[in-house]
């Protein structure tokens, strides 16, 4: 691979270990319909993706809906079945591994949901959501280092010792997002999923969890894949990112690089597209600088995918598929780079 | 200076009865003047949905109901209207565009009935000129195909598109006001820039005033002439767009601009949250209702609530320690 795969990170110094290797990765799901309910079509939700997670590194995987970037999330844990292409974590190849295989593997990689009210039982204290990932590892095994150890967790989330024995409807929002983390954290994993973990939250508490997240990265060192749709919040929390289109990734770089000197005109008009919160910058910028919707995923535009919406289309952009190239400190998927 | 379109005073709406009622709205005092867009801006619960709501007239009543203050639109008191007044001027004089256009949109009309029904109810126009007018507006927000879209359902169109039809149809009836209340929340942001391009560009070219109801402060600087703050029911601060940015008063208003990720700033800046949580409305602390989360207050905080004060030329704020004239 290229060199932004294997560069150094920021705060490093050394080449790091790659602890996620994601190769040519493909999810199709199979679209029924008519009578008798034949398969009429197939949904390419990721088509050909690949990427990799550097230990201690953030990842921010960003697009619109329907760029496959949750469902790239949901096929590390292998939530997902696998089309086609390979995930190797920790070095080895898990993409055909069974739920028992798996089970030890789920003890490594945790998720964090977008959602903090779904994904928490209503039923079970904070003290049981979070213990329970403990129990099923088999950590910790005696009942009250299970709560010390929940104790702790609360503590490192920012939450309060006595809110152990509470429920889930008596936390807010942003109290509920960190039980999730902490839930996440309990069993010491190696790598992070987090799907859209501030989106669901008021700009306020958004930004307590994004520096929770910073803070975390800090102290734990540990690796993790931040899916979001907000380019501005992905940067607050990421070394790399990757931006996604209709199932592939048309941009990857650092994020200084990134947000520098953006290369695709996707990745242009995502930022074009986000107000700043001053008026008087935004009277001077440029508000829309692409035209229409993103195309049905089950018949996704020949050639590259962006090319019905993009100013700056050539011929040969309905022809063949750009392929992800070395471009400057990062990588791109555009013609204007050939 | 002429009188403005929409003059709200003293508003209070609340939910429920006895000591369990929510004051939702409590006290709000703000203007619309033609051809403006002023932007009201705040996190869940800070009443801003609700004050829409209240100037349509739509809240849900039990167990929501408009307490106190007036509603002064174009010169009539809008809270005095029997509800057959009130239908002569919602999606007449006033058009609203709400966040989720299929919840809506009927589902099983036609858009060419969904745009005509306006035209031919308020302005008396026959079916068939209705429909004529119903296609010009889809062309106008760049609905491709408007005359074989007329004959189509809402189901077939993204949500981008529906909010254009949504669109189109608060466009129907030439309004002198237009409420939008997170007309794009739902939409992917390449899609939202579209989206709010286009509606602040025709209100510009009818000369409708615009009321935006959003929690982005983004959005507010690149759309709004003036803007409300809501924190807990209230408004707690209002200034052009201009001043609001370059001076923020309040101390929530100030921590509202720092806790937001910005493009424009060293990407690695810590953002600085306010702290805690949102104020529960059916236990307002006493005092300010911010009070609690405030890094900044003095003994009346927590005494004494304050109203609205003059800061500046065209600049107010509901904060006992910020400096007011």
């Amino acid at each position: 691979m290229s060199d932004v795969m294997t560069q150094e990170r920021p705060q490093g110094g050394v080449k790091s270990n790659v602890i996620l290797d994601v190769q040519d990765l493909k999810i199709h799901f199979p679209v029924h319909g008519g009578l008798l309910q034949r398969e009429v079509g197939t949904v390419k939700a990721v088509d050909g993706v690949s990427f990799q997670v550097h230990e201690g590194e953030t990842l921010g995987l960003v697009g619109e809906s329907g760029c496959g970037k949750s469902t790239t999330g949901l096929a590390v844990l292998r939530m997902l079945p696998v089309t086609a292409g390979k995930i190797v974590f920790e070095g080895v190849d898990i993409t055909h591994y069974n739920q028992n295989q798996m089970r030890p593997i789920r003890r490594r990689i945790q998720m964090v949901y977008q959602d903090p009210f779904g994904s928490l039982d209503p039923r079970m204290t904070v003290g049981d959501i979070i213990g329970e990932p403990l129990e099923i590892h088999k950590l910790h095994g005696r009942k009250a280092e299970r709560r010390e150890r929940v104790m702790a967790l609360l503590e490192m989330v920012g939450l309060r010792h006595d809110m152990i024995d509470r429920y889930p409807h008596q936390f807010s929002g942003g109290q509920r997002q960190r039980i999730s983390i902490a839930r996440a954290l309990a069993v010491e994993p190696r790598l992070l999923i987090c799907d859209e973990p501030v989106s669901a939250l008021d700009v306020s508490i958004q930004a307590q969890v994004v520096n929770l997240f910073q803070e975390l990265q800090e102290k734990l060192g540990i690796s993790s894949i931040f899916v979001a749709h907000d380019l501005a919040v992905v940067r607050h929390v990421s070394q790399r990112i990757a931006v996604m289109y209709l199932g592939t990734i048309v941009e990857i770089s650092t994020r200084d690089e990134l947000y520098a000197n953006p290369k695709h005109p996707y990745t242009k008009a995502l930022m074009a597209a986000i107000p700043v919160p001053n008026p008087l910058v935004e009277a001077g910028r440029a508000h829309q600088t692409i035209q229409g919707e993103v195309p049905s995923a089950q018949r996704p535009p020949p050639g590259c995918r962006f090319h019905p919406r993009c100013p700056m289309a050539m011929p040969v952009c309905k022809e063949k598929t750009p392929e992800l190239k070395q471009e400057g400190r990062g990588m791109v998927a555009c013609h204007l780079f050939t | 200076m002429s009188k403005p379109l929409l003059q709200v005073r003293n508003l209070t709406t609340k939910f429920g009865d006895g000591p369990g009622a929510v004051t939702a709205v409590n006290n709000v005092s703000f203007e619309v003047s033609a051809g403006e867009t002023l932007a009201i801006v705040g996190e869940s619960g800070s009443g801003k949905s609700v004050t829409a709501l209240s100037i349509l007239r739509l809240v849900p009543d039990p167990p929501g109901r408009i307490t106190a203050g007036e509603i002064i639109f174009d010169g009539i008191e809008l809270t005095k209207l029997k509800e057959e007044e009130m239908r002569a001027i919602r999606g007449n004089r006033i058009a609203m565009i709400f966040q989720e256009p299929m919840t809506s949109l009927n589902p099983s009309l036609t858009i060419g009935l969904q745009i005509g029904e306006p035209i031919n109810l308020h302005k008396g126009l026959s079916w068939s000129k209705a429909f004529d007018k119903a296609k010009e507006l889809l062309d106008r927000v760049r609905m491709p195909d408007a005359r074989s879209r007329l004959e189509t359902h809402p189901h077939q169109f993204s949500g981008g598109m529906r909010q254009r039809i949504m669109i189109a149809m608060a466009l129907a009836c030439q309004p002198k006001l237009i409420i939008a209340d997170e007309p794009t929340t739902a939409l992917d942001v390449t899609v939202q820039a579209q989206i709010l391009e286009l509606l602040k560009e025709l209100t510009r070219e009818t000369g409708s005033a615009l009321m935006l109801i959003t929690h982005d402060l983004g959005v507010v600087a690149r759309y709004a002439d003036r803007v409300c703050v809501m924190y807990g029911g209230k408004v707690i601060e209002t200034a052009s767009a201009n001043d609001l940015y370059a001076k923020p008063m309040h101390p929530y208003t100030r921590g509202l601009m720092h806790s937001i990720p910005r493009l424009d700033e060293p990407a690695g800046r810590r953002l600085v949250p306010i702290k805690g949580q949102p104020p529960n409305l059916a236990q307002l602390p006493p005092g300010c209702a911010f009070n609690p989360r405030c890094g900044e207050t003095v003994d009346r905080c927590r005494r004494d609530v304050p109203d609205l004060m003059k800061a500046a030329d065209n600049h107010m704020h509901a904060c006992w320690v910020a400096p007011h004239v």
